[in-house]
């Protein structure tokens, strides 16, 4: 009898386990060591921390570091303002089929790819776009509006991407408020933003930490978004990561890239969740 | 002086069907009244529409004299205690209650006082750092109606607060409610679907069905003297036998039950015609038992009946009667003396009562 529990237990975690250590760590810990490593001649290594100093001593990779880590973070603070009133309309306001409509409206952009889907804003935003000629025909602008290949155009992608990531914990955790709470705000003499300050936000806060982390992470690792639509001075960090590897074949640079970029993100998910006094198990349960 | 609250032929209907049906009603200064209906009669929407959370479709709410319906919910002088309560799970019980005097704007050592005072007024001295959710579900009521009455609203809503409790605290804070009643000296208006919450605990009580009253009146009135075959039907329990009015003779009337019976009973001054279909309620407790016939001569309803089953039930217990001629069950409350006690399944046994203790109403109108 025990013996078949334990077997069963086995069998249950051994795919957890395969994917984690043969995807996971595996990978990691191979890169971690890869990034530890100095060429000195052919096929000669030695261990040194001389790719992590490159990192700190080029100014273009620290920049690119910064920016991509302040990009991500205004991304995440957007798709968090713009998705709240619409989580909260999806869960509290609508009713029935209403709902259930609006909530795959925020699914649809996912049934095609994300290439198909940045192309699709390229189309818009690109001088020969559409918004460009609307423009132009309305006359609000005289000659054709260049709106690809800038820090904008990342973001409009990004928050676009990540929206649906923000509104599902959003929506699951505001479902979870009973109207009476919010009318009781009312009742005991709550205006709407004391009510949304004081109940609402407090209640949606596990949602709202895990949305921002998962939006983050997102934005933070994108690669195809911050390449297409950013121009040649939009430089992100995944985008070094990638010519490390592919264009350069510095593998020892790029693995060091890679650690600095989990390290940041951890850094990041750590302080949000010290910041908002959230933890780990209460924003994932 | 001007009742703390009154409707005016209050009216709300959700599309065709009206919820609320032309209801009027005073509540006078500090006075407990009830609202008592079955589940969906539209008891909440008149709670809803008196706290500012539903418009009327008609009529009119004064509070104190006042129209209040341009007044949003936050701004009327009354407050509400939810069905769940709807404490505010993200504050501290102090907090929870500090949380209407904030908006306010009053000061932070006045606040903590009242606070501090509210919570002496409902028993629980010192709980004000715990969580809500550490409360038991009696100390959570009080706390939600302490969060009220910190405001000192000129009304409070209670829409079935001991709704979520087990029986045995529901009689506790029966009891408890009345003295809060008193100790805070408000207007109460009280919802509920259960007769007895609202007997024991209302100075007036309103009887709803179907968004309607059926009748307004204390406790002993609905129960001695209902104005409808529904309130006689709802508050309290009854025998009831639908039947043809046979015979009207003054403040006299006799009815033939469907199943052959022969009931006497007294008018009521209720308009009754012979030959008109009506329904005659008859309490278990106006029943008297006896075992011969000579100690129930004085009564003019008379029955010889066998004894079908003994309900056991403490000091309600009874027992239902078979009809002698088969037509029908009686049940009749067994008298606590003893004297019964030895009355077991199919035993014969002589039942008797006034005629003016049954109350009968023209049928088809409900
Ligand atoms: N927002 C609404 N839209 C449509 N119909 C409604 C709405 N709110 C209530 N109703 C209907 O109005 C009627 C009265 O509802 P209400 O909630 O007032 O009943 P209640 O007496 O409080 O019942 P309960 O004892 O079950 O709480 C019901 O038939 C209900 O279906
Ligand atoms: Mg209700």
């Amino acid at each position: 009898m025990r013996a078949e529990a334990k077997l069963g237990l086995i069998l249950l975690l051994t795919p957890l386990l395969l994917w984690l250590s043969l995807l996971i760590l595996i990978p990691h810990v191979d890169m971690f060591l890869v990034s530890l490593r100095e060429r000195v001649g052919v096929n000669e290594y030695r261990i040194s921390l001389a790719n992590y100093l490159t990192f700190i001593n080029e100014p273009l990779y620290l920049r690119t570091f910064v920016r991509t880590a302040v990009m991500s973070t205004i991304a995440t603070i957007i798709t968090l303002l713009i998705a709240f009133p619409v989580s909260y309309y999806i869960a509290k306001i609508a009713r029935g089929r209403v709902q259930s409509a609006l909530f795959l409206l925020c699914l649809v952009p996912f049934w095609v790819s994300e290439l198909v889907r940045t192309f699709g804003w390229m189309i818009l935003l690109r001088e020969t776009g559409l918004i460009s000629n609307l423009l132009q025909y309305t006359g609000l602008a005289d000659g054709p509006v260049e709106m690809l290949y800038n820090d904008a155009a990342i973001m409009v992608g990004l928050v676009y991407t990540s929206m649906l990531f923000m509104v599902v914990p959003l929506v699951t955790t505001l479902e979870s408020l009973p109207d009476e709470v919010v009318e009781a705000g009312y009742d005991l003499g709550g205006s709407w933003f004391s009510i949304l300050r004081e109940i609402i936000i407090p209640h949606a806060a596990p949602g709202i930490v895990s949305g921002s982390i998962v939006v983050f992470m997102l934005s933070l690792g994108n690669y195809l978004t911050p390449t297409m639509l950013g121009g040649k001075d939009s430089l992100w960090f995944t985008e070094l990561i990638y010519s490390q590897f592919i264009v350069r074949f510095n593998w020892e640079l790029g693995a060091a890239f890679g650690f600095l970029l989990l390290g940041l993100s951890s850094a990041i998910v750590w302080g949000m969740l010290k910041l908002t006094g959230q933890t780990l198990e209460k924003t994932m349960g | 002086m001007t009742p703390d609250l009154e409707c005016l032929n209050l009216t709300k209907g959700f599309g065709d069907m009206l919820a609320v049906d032309d209801v009027s009603f005073a509540v006078p200064r500090g006075s407990f009244f009830s609202i008592l209906g079955p589940s969906g009669c539209g008891k909440t929407t008149i709670m809803r529409m008196i706290a500012g959370f539903l418009e009327p479709t008609s009529g009119d709410i004064h509070i104190r004299g006042r129209s209040v319906l341009n007044t949003p919910p936050n701004k009327r002088p009354v407050n509400m205690v939810f069905q769940h309560l709807a404490l505010f799970p993200m504050m501290n019980v102090a907090e929870n209650i500090g949380y209407g005097l904030r908006r306010a704007g009053m000061a932070k050592p006045e606040i903590a006082s009242k606070v501090d005072q509210a919570l002496d007024r409902i028993g629980l001295p010192g709980i004000g750092p715990r969580k809500v959710s550490e409360l038991s579900g009696g100390q959570k009521q009080r706390v939600a109606i302490a969060r009220c009455m910190v405001l000192e609203p000129d009304v409070l809503l209670l829409d079935e607060p001991l709704g979520a409790l087990d029986l045995k605290l529901r009689e506790r804070m029966k009891v408890e409610l009345k003295a809060l009643q008193a100790a805070f000296d408000t207007t109460f208006v009280y919802i509920t679907h259960d007769q007895s919450e609202a007997l024991v605990m209302s100075d007036r009580i309103a009887v709803m069905n179907e968004g309607r009253f059926e009748q307004v009146g204390t406790g002993q009135d609905l129960y001695y003297r209902p104005e409808t075959a529904f309130v006689a039907g709802f508050v309290g329990d009854s025998n009831r036998w639908s039947g043809r009015i046979e015979r009207v003779s003054g403040d006299e009337m006799e009815m033939r039950t469907d199943s052959g019976m022969l009931m006497r009973g007294a008018t009521h001054d209720r308009p009754l015609a012979v030959g008109q279909r009506a329904d005659i309620f008859v309490r278990p407790e106006a029943i008297r038992i006896a075992r011969s016939d000579d100690d129930l001569a004085h009564f003019d309803n008379r029955i010889t009946g066998r004894v079908e089953s003994l309900l056991f039930n403490g000091a309600a217990s009874r027992i239902l009667v078979q009809d002698a001629s088969g037509s029908g069950e009686i049940e009749v409350n067994l008298p606590q003396s003893g004297e019964f006690a030895g009355l077991d399944r199919g035993s014969e046994v002589r039942i008797g009562w006034s005629g003016a203790q049954g109350n009968c109403f023209a049928a088809g109108k409900a």
